[in-house]
């Protein structure tokens, strides 16, 4: 096998490949699948029917795909950027904290207020935790790859001692339940986000969440970033050539840590719409074993981190992440939804070789043959 | 009060013994590293490892030595398995190994295939019919002081040790290891040698995988004999950490190592003797020490004398050389 890099890539290829990825992982996973005793086509069918066709379903993919597009977003703004930004999953945990811990205190004003509020907090508060490892990259080497993941660590047993090991602000602690049990407390009714209902069939209407209109005005503004703006130029070209930047001037430092910080920002916007869309309390064990930002990741790297493939991507793994939720039992073991992700990525991977390089088989040559 | 119950004795052994799996992961990805490959799936590939290795004993029958060696051999195979596919991808397909790795930690993980084999197949739940135990080495484990520290280990311990020195010997005596030294640090040097680059690549990859397993195989074999979705909680993140900490040199893993396992065992000694704080600082204090320890080691003065192989986490391309 030889390969060459190509000049150009052809427009075919670029949508032709994470397709083939796709339906080459889904392949595969049927194999796993055979392999379990399982069949793989009923499987499938009943993935999509949970995931897009049932009742209801497409609501519920909506809602889970509003994290993983924001994550999704958190990651490809860093990856693009060569920053390996794995703290997803930690920076939604800490937006859902600051959310839920807004949402909370302002009980008492209008929906909009405290919804803005709710936004800000879960902003920032994923800003924040990022830029931890954003500083510690720039100004000290440190990899940030394995302090990402650290703090995400960190980060969920910070939310478990809010709500098992402390008597917190978000603790429940005046319910009868609450006080022998514990859980988080409710938050009001004003701060639950609203929908846009959209009634195409009367029987099966749809509602699609705010914080999922609020993903996809960010990726617009992500996409305007990256082309109309100077800091988008700075960061693009500290992407490609971290020395070309320095050449230019670039504040190669700053850059890199603001990035981080949008980033963050990103995934704590996931987290506080997990709050605000879907489960107005705070909730470590739904979150933990969620794994939205991990997900954010295959999503970003299925979309090639160009932020309206991302929106799409989301949309398709949120419908497999909810149909996996709703079909977990006995015969359809947890798990599948990490093996299929996991294949889609290799695929993904394996597929942009295509896309750099032009492959040709070519035969070695043979001494007669040169004779 | 007897000297072997000092705080100080506890912790040693304690240290030792929670440290092993990290030395079986981290020297296998250094190793890996070593050659230029960087991989990021050493979670995954431990869970794997520690799914593989509980189902071998929970179904293997015979004589106990005989049942832990295979189901050991079973759990490193299926790490190992589970490695190939970042290899091809790395080296093969000259993918992006960081995307590759953590491809391979979901597929493989706390969410994904082991924990889908942990169901399938109905592992977990009972306890383990054979488990790595304490062994009281030519008797001396009775000495005070340096015989629970030293003598009172189970066999991983012990291999791990054997480990270090194997592949220290490997790493800076033998031509094979200095080929592998150069591979990582300049592969189009070493081809042009005739070094076979990829095959080189291909090999400590999956060696690297190997070892994970066997790390992941301590977790349910010794640790805690039993299979539990996502058991090893990040050690094979830290793993990775414990590499950048030993400078890419087998025998600071062995340092490394046991100060992470110091962490880990403090909350437990500590909480034993009535230090009244919060279970979660205790057991933040790994992953925040991993940071700590990190940064102090990859300011400039330390990159510069005993940095990472040059060539690491790029993929080769004979063709752009």
């Amino acid at each position: 096998m030889r390969i060459e890099r190509r000049l150009t890539t052809p427009r075919w290829l670029v949508v032709g490949v994470p397709v083939g990825s796709l339906a080459a992982a889904f392949a595969a996973a049927a194999v796993v699948l055979l392999f379990a005793g399982n069949d793989p086509l009923a499987t499938y069918a009943r993935l999509f029917d949970r995931g897009f066709l049932a009742p209801g379903a497409l609501t519920n993919t909506l809602i889970t795909a509003t994290p993983i597009l924001l994550t999704g977003l958190a990651a490809a703004v860093a990856f693009r950027m060569r920053l390996w930004n794995i703290g997803a999953e930690g920076q939604l945990y800490m937006g859902a904290i600051s959310a839920s811990g807004v949402g909370l205190s302002l009980q008492d004003q209008s929906g909009p207020v405290i919804l803005v509020g709710m936004i800000v907090g879960g902003l920032v508060a994923g800003a924040a935790w990022a830029v931890i490892a954003g500083l510690l990259r720039a100004y000290l080497n440190t990899n940030e790859i394995i302090t990402t993941l650290m703090l995400n660590y960190v980060a969920g047993l910070v939310l478990s001692y809010l709500i098992f090991d402390s008597r917190s602000f978000w603790r429940d602690l005046t319910s009868s339940s609450g006080r022998v049990f514990p859980q988080g407390r409710p938050l009001s009714d004003a701060a639950s986000w609203p929908g846009v209902l959209i009634a195409l069939d009367p029987s099966f209407p749809l509602v699609i969440p705010f914080g999922f209109l609020v993903g996809i005005a960010v990726a617009a503004l992500v996409w305007a970033m990256y082309s109309s703006t100077s800091f988008g130029f700075d960061a693009r070209v500290l992407g490609d050539s971290p020395s070309a930047a320095r050449y230019a001037g670039i504040k190669t430092r700053r850059v890199m840590v603001l990035m981080m910080g949008l980033s963050g920002a990103l995934a704590g916007l996931g987290g506080a719409s997990e709050i605000g869309d879907f489960r107005h309390v705070l909730d470590p064990r739904g979150l933990q074993q969620a794994g939205f930002g991990y997900a954010g990741i295959v999503v970003a790297a299925l979309g090639r981190y160009n932020p309206f493939a991302v929106c799409l991507v989301a949309f398709l793994i949120g419908g497999l992440a909810n149909a996996g939720f709703s079909l977990q039992g006995p015969d359809f073991p947890a798990g599948l939804v990490g093996v299929l992700q996991g294949m889609i990525l290799f695929f993904a991977l394996g597929g942009e070789l295509l896309l750099r390089y032009r492959v040709t088989w070519s035969r070695p040559r043979t001494a007669a043959a040169a004779a | 009060m007897n000297l072997n119950d000092s705080i100080v004795v506890v912790l040693t052994a304690s240290a030792i013994f929670y440290g092993t799996p990290l030395i079986f992961a981290a020297v296998g990805e250094l190793l890996a590293e070593r050659s230029g490959i960087l991989n990021l799936g050493v979670e995954g590939m431990m869970l794997m490892g520690a799914v593989s290795a509980f189902w071998g004993v929970q179904h293997i029958g015979g004589p106990d030595w005989l049942v832990l060696l295979l189901a050991t051999l079973l759990g490193g195979a299926a790490a190992m398995a589970t490695s190939l596919v970042h290899a091809v991808l790395s080296v093969g397909l000259r993918a992006n190994q960081i995307v590759s790795g953590l491809a391979l930690t979901i597929f493989a993980g706390a969410t994904g295939l082991s924990s889908y084999i942990g169901n399938v197949a109905h592992v977990g739940g009972q306890p383990a019919r054979h488990e790595f135990t304490s062994m009281n080495v030519f008797g001396l484990g009775d000495l005070p002081v340096i015989g629970p520290i030293l003598f009172h280990h189970n066999l991983l311990v012990y291999a791990s040790w054997a480990l270090v020195i194997l592949a220290w010997f490997y790493l800076y005596r033998t031509r094979t290891g200095l080929h592998v030294r150069a591979v990582g640090e300049s592969p189009e040097t070493a081809d042009v040698m005739g070094v076979n680059v990829a095959l080189y690549r291909y090999l400590h990859t999956l060696v690297g995988g190997l070892l994970a397993g066997f790390g992941g195989a301590y977790y349910s074999l010794a640790i805690t004999p039993n299979w539990i979705d996502g058991m090893t909680s990040g050690a094979g993140w830290i793993a990775i950490a414990l590499v950048i900490f030993a400078f890419w040199r087998p025998e600071l893993t062995l340092v490394g190592a046991y100060l992470f396992g110091l962490f880990s065992s403090l909350g437990f000694v500590l909480q034993a003797h009535q230090v009244r704080l919060p279970p979660e600082v205790f057991a933040a204090l790994p992953y925040v020490m991993t940071v700590v320890v990190l940064v102090v080691v990859s300011t400039g003065w330390a990159k510069q004398r005993l940095g990472a192989p040059a060539a690491l986490g790029v993929p080769y391309v004979r063709e752009e050389r």
